[in-house]
């Protein structure tokens, strides 16, 4: 932005001046981004006379100028503020649209608002009239009310609205697995209403399409392990330990945990997503208004299946994980998997493999609670549904490890 | 007529695997017209549209634009023919995740380099000169009801000033007193801002008071007239929706009002 005060005889803004005849202030402004066409004339001239100051758009008005008229009407900022007379002149204009003519009203507006009288020569362009057909059919702007808070209360509300938040939060949860307890002991009582066939097709998707993923990183993690361990205790000789490493961290822990953070990130999200998009096309309401019980054919048969799918995976992520601690040990450490198996049989209490499996079902609840919950949260928008996908996945998780530590601490205490 | 049209449709074909939707269709849009398009369901309305929007490449058959066929222009060229277009969606198709004033600024953000503030000024009055209230800016589509979204959905159509604007069955789902205050909006902003409207619809009480030109859709060809002469054309499908028991009513009712 480029501007000139007073001057007049310098350079092209004589003319001009030498309509508005001397002696009088004079600034013009233009605007370096504008188009080739218009670069040249300035869109707006503010002469200041005796009876008070005329604006003069120019030039072309027009949307695509948009950004320069808005600077060169911000200039009129500096209209000073004993000024009692605003005249516009449109003689000058060669081409105005409606919201070149709005930007220019609702300055003027602006103006007026401090008490300048602004009078519009004539002939005034066409679309102030419809400006002005605008305002009289719709209700004015409200100004937003209130300063805002100063930080430290900001800080303070904050903290307190998100802790009521949580609190609301954890209550719902916590009312949500009641319905769900609630609905599953009324579908127990009759097999019609446990829909059967929905929760195959969920043991299908959760389970049976899950083993390929489920088994290759139940091996690759074995594999990784027994290669740290077998590096580290050959260094005492203890090659043989490796075998009671591998098998109790995959029986123990990592089957199990494995498995439930590949079905968080796999159907905890599609639990979220498969029941958020029903919220937001109504599908849920639909079902509510037939009669029939939303959690029951849609948290039910995902929490079933997944209850049944969980511990399935896990015993084949087990199976996969011995399996790939047994080809590690053979070739790295030359132990036949013939004494794998042995040596297996002699340290394995026969809680252990019970100790990982039990936890499955805890994960399987746990994952598909948080899922379905966080899916029937959605409504409004499609970025809800994004977040709060997001947000089960990552609850998920989060519960199963903290679970899994709580089942750690437990397990150690009553010698399991 | 002596102006040059629009937009002109010349011998489209529409084909769907063996289905053939339009054979050998042609249309002409005038410049301050508005024409309305009507048609069965199935019939092609909307196939039609998208094909005149550049959304979908005809079997054969060319839409020309200013007398400039829209296929054979550059990527530049058909940006500044899609400039000029303002089109709203059957259900409205406002970014669910965006306020309604963020919805009528994307276009503006799209085609010019614009500050915040003078964004939010034209989109205020985007807003203001569809009737909504000026609170509704702030506001996300799910907390608009159905007239207000298609008001919305009007108010990011008409952001960049088109020159043709395409309304997708605006009064659908809308109640009558909703739907006339649409039919009024429309007409007023087409004879304030001297626009060219090309709307699909079934509703007649719409047709009867805003349309100047009605092309029918039937038989996989169509059959375009001024609406006194549409209304007396003797094919069976027309002459049914022109007079049936529903259309006698809108008549009744056009009939008083002017």
């Amino acid at each position: 932005m480029r501007e000139r005060t007073g001057n007049p005889q310098s350079s092209r803004w004589t003319q001009g001046n030498a309509i508005r005849g001397t002696g009088k202030s004079f600034t013009v402004c233009y605007d370096r981004r504008m188009p080739a066409d218009t670069a040249s004339t300035p869109l707006l001239a503010m002469e200041s006379g005796t009876e008070g100051m005329t604006l003069a758009p120019r030039g072309d008005w027009r949307l695509d100028h948009a950004a320069a008229i808005a600077s060169a009407l911000a200039e009129t900022d500096r209209i000073a503020s004993g000024t009692a007379r605003v005249a516009v002149d449109f003689s000058g204009l060669s081409a105005i649209d409606l919201p070149g003519a709005w930007l220019l009203h609702q300055r003027l507006d602006a103006l007026q608002s401090r008490g300048v009288a602004v009078a519009m020569a004539d002939p005034v362009p066409e679309p102030f009239a419809f400006i002005d057909e605008i305002i009289r059919g719709s209700p004015a702007e409200v100004p937003r009310e209130g300063a805002p808070l100063p930080l430290v209360s900001r800080t303070v509300a904050l903290i307190g609205r998100e802790s009521v938040e949580q609190l609301h939060d954890a209550r719902d949860a916590l009312g949500y697995f009641g319905r769900i307890v609630h609905t599953g002991g009324q579908s127990l009582s009759s097999l019609k209403r446990l829909r059967l066939p929905a929760i195959v097709r969920q043991v299908y998707e959760t389970g049976i399409q899950a083993v390929p993923i489920v088994s290759l990183i139940a091996f690759l993690i074995s594999v990784i392990v027994a290669y740290l361990g077998a590096d580290q205790l050959r260094q005492f000789g203890a090659d043989i330990y490796t075998v009671d490493l591998v098998a109790v961290a995959v029986l123990r822990e990592l089957g199990v945990l494995l498995t439930a953070i590949i079905v968080a990130g796999r159907s905890g999200s599609a639990f979220a997503a498969e029941i958020g998009v029903m919220k937001l096309n109504d599908e849920v309401d639909a079902l509510k208004s037939i009669g029939v019980n939303p959690f029951e054919v849609l948290v039910l048969p995902r929490l079933i299946g997944l209850v049944i799918a969980m511990p399935l995976l896990t015993i084949i992520a087990d199976m996969m994980g011995l399996a790939g601690g047994a080809i590690l040990t053979s070739l790295l450490l030359d132990i036949p998997f013939a004494q794998f198996l042995q040596r297996m049989q002699e340290i394995l209490a026969p809680t252990t493999f019970w100790a990982g499996l039990v936890k499955a079902p805890v994960f399987a609840v746990l994952i598909a609670m948080v899922g379905t919950y966080r899916g029937m949260q959605v409504r409004d928008s499609s970025r809800e549904l994004g977040r709060l996908t997001t947000v089960a996945v990552v609850q998920s998780i989060f519960l199963v490890i903290l679970a899994d530590a709580i089942f750690a601490v437990v397990f150690v205490e009553i010698d399991f | 007529m002596a102006t040059e049209p629009l937009i002109s449709v010349r011998n489209l074909v529409n084909r769907f695997g063996r289905q053939v939707v339009h054979d050998g269709l042609d249309l002409d849009v005038m410049p301050g017209e508005v024409l309305g398009i009507v048609g069965g369901s199935g019939s092609g309305k909307s196939v039609l549209v998208h094909t005149m929007l550049g959304l979908r490449r005809p079997t054969s058959g060319e839409v020309l634009f200013e007398g400039r066929e829209i296929s054979q222009m550059g990527e530049n060229e058909l940006r500044a023919v899609k400039r000029r277009y303002g089109v709203t969606f059957q259900h409205g198709a406002l970014f669910s995740s965006l306020t309604v004033a963020a919805n009528v600024q994307m276009p503006l953000r799209e085609y010019l380099d614009l500050p915040n503030e003078v964004l939010d000024q034209i989109a205020m009055l985007r807003i203001r000169m569809v009737g909504l209230p000026p609170d509704a800016a702030g506001k996300l589509p799910s907390q608009l009801s159905g007239g207000m979204i298609k008001r919305a959905a009007l108010a990011r159509a008409l952001a960049l000033d088109p020159t043709l604007l395409f309304l997708d069955e605006p009064t659908a789902g809308l109640d009558p007193i909703s739907a006339a205050a649409f039919d009024e909006l429309v007409n007023y902003l087409r004879r304030s801002l001297k626009l060219t409207v090309v709307m699909v619809t079934h509703d007649l009480d719409t047709i009867y008071a805003t349309c100047d030109r009605v092309a029918v859709l039937v038989d996989r060809k169509i059959v375009v007239d001024t609406l006194p002469g549409i209304v007396q054309n003797p094919h069976p499908w027309i002459r049914e929706y022109f007079h049936g028991p529903r259309a006698r009513a809108a008549q009744v009712t056009a009939r008083q009002e002017s």
